[in-house]
């Protein structure tokens, strides 16, 4: 063995760079502030090798990255683990980074004859920023696309060449495949390539000079090894103990179900780094914000606009950046090391009241609360849709939520409906309606106790009530609908009806939308009910096929005449409304009496959405019970 | 540990390592393994992902007789005859994140030479899995890759062929009088034995 590792030695030298690397004198012993660049070293190894392997199961495009990404943390063995290694890491470099550069400048360690090193160190602080915005983006989730869509804009400032360099990075006119491609690129590649290489030449460069020893020296000189190798391993460990406990974080809430979640490979759920909604650009994102790290930038630049804009977003930052490389000259003067601590010390607190001052407003800011616990329920609905449907298609997963009528059932009666309908008393999405409501609260339509509404009491505020409020086609709706017909004959005939026959003709009426939100029909009690609804009884003025026409649900026969009344064939099905709100005013609808706007312009799909929506009509996973999706307006925003 | 584990006794200026560091020196070596190993495994743990067998999501309600049976055709439509037909097989198919909804997964051969007898073969050959496409005139399948040949009835036709057994041949079922139904499987190539491939 010996003579093997002698005839090694006698072609590498092996021996002598093994003993340059580890007995390295440390003058005046080791200590615990050294550690950070040694810190610094390991988390970037720790980057590269969780890097390699999440890169084995990422796939860069806009259909494919969330997705991917959505695979390792959920489907894939360890997947949230290792991704959650790799998140948490580059966080944690990023507060070593602001420690080690401390260090130097408190130390005294930029000053000659180190210069040419503490300018490597701040184009390494360039590279891990770098890496640290172009990883952001790359699981093209809500929150890494807007952000880094803010950022990449504000390239654009840049003078002269902004908007070229802008389109360069993007990879185009907008965002989008070739965005990922090139980030991609640039994080697993040029990046770390080049932080290889800096990061050599910054040891190389620091090992000729050696530690910088305040003096005079405290202690005996030391060795590298295995004084300081051991105080680096502690701290290393201490970083991977921190990174270990955010990836836990959510551990004690979820104690009692670990078990269980990992029994069934679901640690994913509740471990890691979290994960969006996918990135959709036609959503309006109110919640852009960047990494908590850039945040101070954020703020700052708030505090510019128009004109002055590119100061706070590219003039500044830079001055304040290259004043840095300027440090080493400053410091030789008598006040300049003091000089630079103060500058340094000062921009750290400036960033942290920054950054405090940014977390604080959207604290205070409803709008980015509601969006960020928006982007929230999507992520968790899309996890519903995704294992509902065994997978997502190439159109990717965002495509999926967006066909789902839960999520955008409601925000499309929002926009579209709730400019005069309500649902249970707000706009579909929880929030108020904007102006007070001019027809019938639709959240329960089609059901059993609405149905029974709107026989018993038409002009009731959540039916035609809210109509004499109304004006369409310019002209006032008054009291077209409370004393129209359909209230007129309940009015008569209340009193002539039992409940017996009102439950029935609601049984009949519900039969007809064949609508599984509203669960088994009761026969017997239809049949009884389609009795009524064809003959009445011997007191009433008139029964309902007298102005309804309908082809009762088996049928072949259509009962009744079209033109005075809707017409029920089907009521409240999927069919039935669709056919409504493509045309209220047809003849079989409501004809001249109509009051409400034709939804001609819809796409098939965003008709479908609604209607299903109205319908209740969506998936849900099969083992929870979900209480109603929208629940009033959350007022907890202080 | 304290701040300042150094040594305290007076040394020479020139750097002796401390004699009393074995322990310091097993720890660093205990911990900076712990440093390494611990990335390395979690990305190895997640880099054997695949050798998991995962179970098919979303799958269709049948009757247990046939289960992981697919309808490839219907007795009407395949003739009884002495040459195969070849049938697409239509199937869900999981690629990784995505589901692509009846997609078709592979393509096999029937052939019908009874009212209710029908040989059905995987249209991979055994050998290296390049697809057989039936000869009409030599009355073989016949593979374009290595030039193995089989019979009708997928035994080995060819004596030098590489291939270690016949064609794949694959159960089939009759539902409803008239639904062919087969277990679509592929199998590892290159044994003598069908070794699913799960």
């Amino acid at each position: 063995m010996k003579a093997l590792l002698n005839w090694l030695d006698d072609r590498t030298g092996y021996r002598e760079i093994l003993n340059d690397a580890l007995y390295e004198r440390i003058p005046g012993g080791a200590r615990w502030r050294y550690v950070w660049g040694s810190t610094l070293t390991f988390t970037f190894v720790v980057q590269m090798i969780t890097g390699v392997f999440l890169w084995m199961a990422y796939s860069p495009s806009s259909q494919t990255a969330w997705e991917s990404v959505y695979y390792i943390q959920y489907e894939m063995q360890f997947g949230w683990l290792l991704r959650g290694v790799h998140h948490f890491t580059a966080q944690a470099m990023i507060v070593l980074l602001a420690l080690h550069f401390m260090q130097i400048i408190i130390d005294g360690a930029y000053k000659a004859p180190r210069e040419v090193n503490f300018w490597l160190g701040l184009i390494l602080m360039q590279l891990v920023l770098g890496l640290s915005l172009t990883g952001y983006l790359l699981p093209w989730d809500q929150k890494g696309y807007w952000a880094t869509k803010v950022a990449t804009s504000l390239s654009s400032m840049v003078p002269v060449i902004g908007p070229d360099i802008q389109r360069l990075v993007v990879g185009g006119p907008s965002y989008g495949n070739h965005t990922l491609t090139r980030f991609f690129a640039l994080h697993a590649g040029v990046l770390p390539a080049l932080l290889i290489g800096f990061l050599a030449l910054h040891i190389y460069v620091f090992r000729r000079h050696g530690i910088t020893v305040k003096t005079p020296p405290k202690a005996a000189d030391t060795t590298f090894w295995p004084d300081q190798v051991f105080k680096d391993a502690v701290a290393c460990l201490g970083v991977l103990l921190v990174v270990l406990v955010l990836i836990f974080w959510n551990a004690p809430q979820h104690s009692s179900e670990l078990g269980q979640l990992a029994e069934e490979g679901r640690l994913g759920d509740v471990f890691g780094a979290d994960l969006g909604a996918p990135a959709d650009p036609t959503e309006n994102y109110r919640a852009a914000r960047p990494e908590w790290y850039f945040l101070f930038l954020f703020q700052f630049l708030k505090y510019f606009s128009g004109d002055v804009e590119v100061f706070g977003a590219i003039y500044i930052p830079a001055a304040v950046m290259g004043f840095m490389f300027l440090m080493p000259f400053i410091g030789r003067w008598k006040l300049g090391h003091r000089f630079n601590v103060i500058y340094m010390t000062t921009l750290l607190i400036g960033a942290a009241v920054l950054t405090g001052v940014a977390l604080k407003e959207d604290r205070a800011d409803e709008k980015v609360a509601a969006a960020v616990l928006d982007a929230h329920s999507k992520s968790e609905r899309i996890r519903e849709l995704i294992v509902d449907r065994g997978g997502v298609d190439t159109a990717g997963a965002v495509n999926l939520l967006r066909n789902d009528p839960k999520t955008y059932g409601a925000e499309l009666f929002a926009q579209k409906c709730a400019t005069c309908h309500q649902f249970d008393g707000h706009d579909g999405t929880g929030e108020p309606l904007k102006i007070p409501a001019t027809a019938s609260d639709l959240g329960q339509f089609g059901r059993r106790e609405w149905i029974r509404g709107m026989v018993t009491e038409p002009a009731g505020p959540k039916y035609f009530g809210a109509t004499v409020g109304a004006s369409y086609n310019g002209e006032p709706v008054e009291t077209r609908f409370t004393e129209g017909e359909m209230a007129s004959w309940v009015e008569e005939n209340a009193e002539s009806m039992t409940s017996e026959e009102i439950n029935a003709v609601v049984e009949f009426l519900v039969a007809q939308g064949d609508r599984a939100d509203n669960g088994a029909v009761n026969s017997e009690l239809a049949a009884a009910g389609r009795e009524f609804f064809e003959n009445g009884n011997d007191n009433l003025t008139s029964a309902c096929v007298d102005c309804h026409a309908i082809r009762p649900i088996g049928e072949d026969e259509e009962l009744g005449d079209i033109g005075s009344a809707p017409l029920l064939t089907g009521y409240a099905s999927e069919a039935w409304l669709r056919d409504f709100l493509r045309n209220p005013g047809a003849e079989h609808f409501y004809g001249d009496n109509n009051a409400m706007r034709a939804f001609d312009n819809l796409s098939d799909q965003e008709l479908n959405l609604i209607v299903r929506w109205l319908l209740h009509n969506w998936h849900e996973p099969e083992t929870v019970t979900e209480p109603d999706t929208v629940s009033e307006p959350d007022d907890s925003g202080e | 540990m304290t701040a300042d584990s150094n040594p305290t006794e007076t040394q020479e200026t020139a750097p002796v390592p401390p004699r009393r560091s074995f322990l310091t020196k097993f720890l660093s070596v205990v911990i900076g393994g712990v440093l390494v190993v611990f990335p390395f495994a979690t990305g190895l743990a997640f880099f054997l992902d695949p050798l998991r067998s995962r179970r098919k999501q979303g799958e269709e309600e049948v009757a247990p007789e046939f289960e992981g049976f697919i309808k490839v055709t219907e007795l009407e439509e395949l003739p009884v005859s002495e040459e195969p037909h070849r049938y697409k097989v239509i199937d869900d198919r999981v690629d990784a994140w995505n589901m692509f909804l009846q997609q078709p997964v592979g393509t096999v051969y029937l052939l019908r030479s009874g009212e209710q007898d029908i040989l059905a073969f995987n249209a991979d050959c055994p050998h290296a899995t390049c697809p057989v496409s039936f000869d009409s005139d030599r009355k073989l399948y016949q593979c374009p890759c290595h030039n193995s040949s089989f019979h009708p009835t997928g035994d080995i036709a060819n004596p030098d062929s590489p291939a270690a057994r016949g064609l794949d041949r694959l159960e089939v079922k009759i539902r409803n009088d008239n639904e062919v139904w087969i277990k679509f499987q592929n199998f590892l190539p290159g044994k003598a034995e069908q070794i699913p491939v799960t």
